[in-house]
């Protein structure tokens, strides 16, 4: 059971959503359609984890992301998910590169997954236990990027990483591509050697996600 | 010149302001027309030599400066009003040559001649004028004391009959300042004719066409404004309505889903498939709001907004354009509309294995080029789409060029200046 706060412009969504985390299990301690009013409702409060659509009013920009971050430099490990309506790469490397809050708890999610109740759920319950969930869709834009270091990758373990962007263990992703587990961890630790991935530096398997976001251009000043 | 009451314009600085117009004609206008006279004479006398035609393109020409010191001369009588412009053309190429063929070819350089002539033989007889009877009212105001300086002199006014003494000559001073008071009115008249005279022959005139031309060219911008505004509202009603219906469905579907459970099985394989409608329909609405108006670009900018595209595109497409900051909105929306163009024309009709597209802003102007290894032959002629491009980026005084010899590469230019 966790306590959420919830930020959605669109009224017919906002209840829907309530709807849904109520079957699933969990408690909306607040449901707001803007940026501000999301920002004082954590502070209230403090759930256990924050779902924001991107864009709100006032301005109906990225607003909602902007508090995301926000919360995350005020409390560093309050869990983040973020619906969006673009598979744009900016607004998850926007996310996923904001105020070095770390990276874990962070999701960036299309908005559509919501149809797909038992994955939605499944996803807020990973990224509350502090994983780093990417969606499919916007990894797989990702992934097409010809860019080096990524272009000395086999189509295998390109899968092996999109997979592992997605925040799964090897032990699913393993199930996923029906290989043995140690097959994917040797995938995996080429990845890493292919990217230059230190292993010292925390959690390898997002860097590796963070690579390929960090190849997306950055928003200049000012945006 | 102003309208006012009489005394005050008297007791104002106007009057002066008016002589010392009036009176400055005197000693410019004789220096202009000795020179001229100089100029014109040397130049008939030299012309079988090489320097008669120097000396007679400089007397042509003699109106730049002439035009430039009147139209400061202005302010002693337009203190308020904004000074008259430089009615020349800016010099597109350096060098002497270039510069007397273009002032040589301008009217405004034989209006200043004109002018010219007329201050050095009307303003300046006007000025002579003026000054002498400034002079001779002076002489009355002060003949009293004249009187009293003189005597025993006889000082006669009216010839034939000398002033006693210096009180007889009062009534002379009450004419003299009767005729200043006349005199500060007429240099105000002289002074208003020679000002609307020099705003008629030096002021930059307007050409009808040109204006139009400046008509048009805003018209066409706020149009361009205006569709971007429309883009824009049907955008956010995409979003805000239909959008968020098809993703509120979908989420209805997956409740029902939920609810159904293992109950039955054809019932779940029907709801699935519809959610799997709706979630296609939002993919094609997602499509389409994005070629309406991408929020990526309002959000990231420019360099992000391509990179999603390049990552969209059939064809490999490397991105590298390198913004030290936004730019302004419309050139940001011209610049990007016209990389899609580029990439979408690259992708049907030039069968190019690999596009590039760079871009980076030297000293305010954004240089964009996008090339690809196709077959060439693009002709922007043949509505691609890319002249209505050209279009938008004249309107921002921008340019677009086109290389495409057969057998390829294409490459296209596009500079749009940014200073925001």
């Amino acid at each position: 059971m966790l306590r959420v706060v919830l930020a959605e412009d669109a009224v017919l969504l906002r209840a829907g959503l309530v709807e849904l985390l109520t079957r699933g299990g969990h408690e909306v301690v607040a449901a707001v359609g803007d940026a501000p009013s999301l920002i004082r409702a954590v502070e209230a409060e403090r759930p256990d984890a924050v779902i924001t659509d991107v864009r709100m009013p006032p301005d109906f920009r990225d607003e909602g992301l902007k508090a995301a971050l926000e919360l995350r430099a005020r409390h560093g490990s309050l869990p983040v998910l973020v619906l969006s309506q673009y598979v744009a790469t900016a607004y998850a490397t926007q996310l996923l590169t904001g105020d070095g809050a770390g990276l874990s708890g962070l999701g960036y999610l299309l908005k559509d997954r919501v149809g797909e109740v038992a994955d939605f759920l499944t996803t807020l319950r990973r990224v509350a236990a502090g994983e780093t969930v990417i969606d499919p869709e916007v990894v797989r834009v990702l992934l097409t990027r010809r860019t080096e270091p990524l272009t000395r990758l086999t189509p295998r373990e390109r899968e092996v990483l999109a997979l592992m962007a997605q925040g799964l263990n090897n032990h699913t992703i393993a199930h996923r591509l029906t290989v043995t587990e140690a097959s994917v961890v040797k995938h995996a630790s080429n990845i890493f050697t292919k990217l230059a991935l230190d292993p010292t530096e925390g959690n390898r398997r997002v860097l590796a996600v963070l690579a390929h976001l960090r190849g997306a251009p950055e928003a200049g000043p000012g945006s | 010149m102003r309208h006012q009451r009489p005394h005050r314009f008297l007791l104002s600085s106007w009057p002066l302001r008016c002589w010392a117009y009036v009176c400055g004609g005197l000693p410019l206008g004789l220096a202009v027309l000795l020179a001229m006279l100089v100029l014109v004479a040397s130049g008939l006398l030299l012309s079988a030599l090489g320097i008669g035609l120097a000396l007679l393109t400089a007397a042509a020409l003699f109106g730049l400066p002439v035009g430039r010191l009147e139209r400061r001369r202005l302010r002693l009588v337009e203190p308020t009003a904004p000074p008259l412009a430089n009615p020349h053309r800016p010099l597109k190429n350096p060098g002497l040559r270039a510069r007397l063929r273009t002032r040589c070819g301008e009217r405004a350089t034989w209006r200043e001649l004109g002018y010219t002539w007329l201050l050095a033989l009307l303003f300046s007889t006007a000025g002579l004028g003026m000054t002498l009877l400034l002079l001779f009212a002076l002489i009355l105001i002060t003949s009293p004391l004249t009187v009293w300086a003189l005597a025993p002199e006889a000082v006669m006014i009216i010839p034939g009959q000398a002033v006693p003494h210096p009180l007889a000559a009062l009534p002379f001073t009450a004419a003299g300042l009767l005729a200043l008071a006349l005199l500060a009115y007429l240099a105000g008249l002289l002074a208003g004719a020679q000002v609307r005279t020099a705003h008629f022959l030096l002021a930059p005139r307007e050409d009808p066409l040109t204006r139009h031309v400046v008509e048009l060219t805003r018209s066409r911008a706020r149009l361009a404004d205006a569709f971007e505004a429309e883009r824009r509202r049907i955008e956010r009603d995409l979003h805000d309505g239909a959008q968020q219906q098809l993703v509120a469905l979908t989420m209805t579907l997956g409740l029902a889903e939920m609810e159904l459970g293992d109950g039955n099985p054809a019932a779940a394989e029907l709801l699935a498939r519809g959610r799997g409608e709706a979630r296609r329909a939002l993919d094609q609405l997602r499509d389409l709001v994005r070629g309406i108006h991408p929020q990526v670009l309002t959000d990231h900018g420019l360099a992000a907004a391509v990179t999603e595209v390049a990552l969209r595109h059939p064809v490999p497409v490397t991105v590298d354009i390198d913004l030290p900051h936004r730019l302004p909105e419309a050139v940001e929306t011209t610049a990007y509309f016209t990389i899609t163009e580029a990439l979408t024309n690259a992708a049907k009709h030039s069968e190019a294995t690999e596009v590039s597209v760079t871009g980076g802003l030297t000293s305010e102007r954004l240089t964009l080029k996008i090339t690809d290894d196709g077959r060439g032959g693009a002709d922007p002629a043949r509505g691609t789409g890319l002249t209505g491009l050209a279009d938008r980026l004249a309107i921002l005084r921008g340019r677009l060029t086109v290389s495409s010899p057969a057998g390829g590469p294409t490459e296209l230019t596009v500079e749009v200046p940014c200073s925001a």
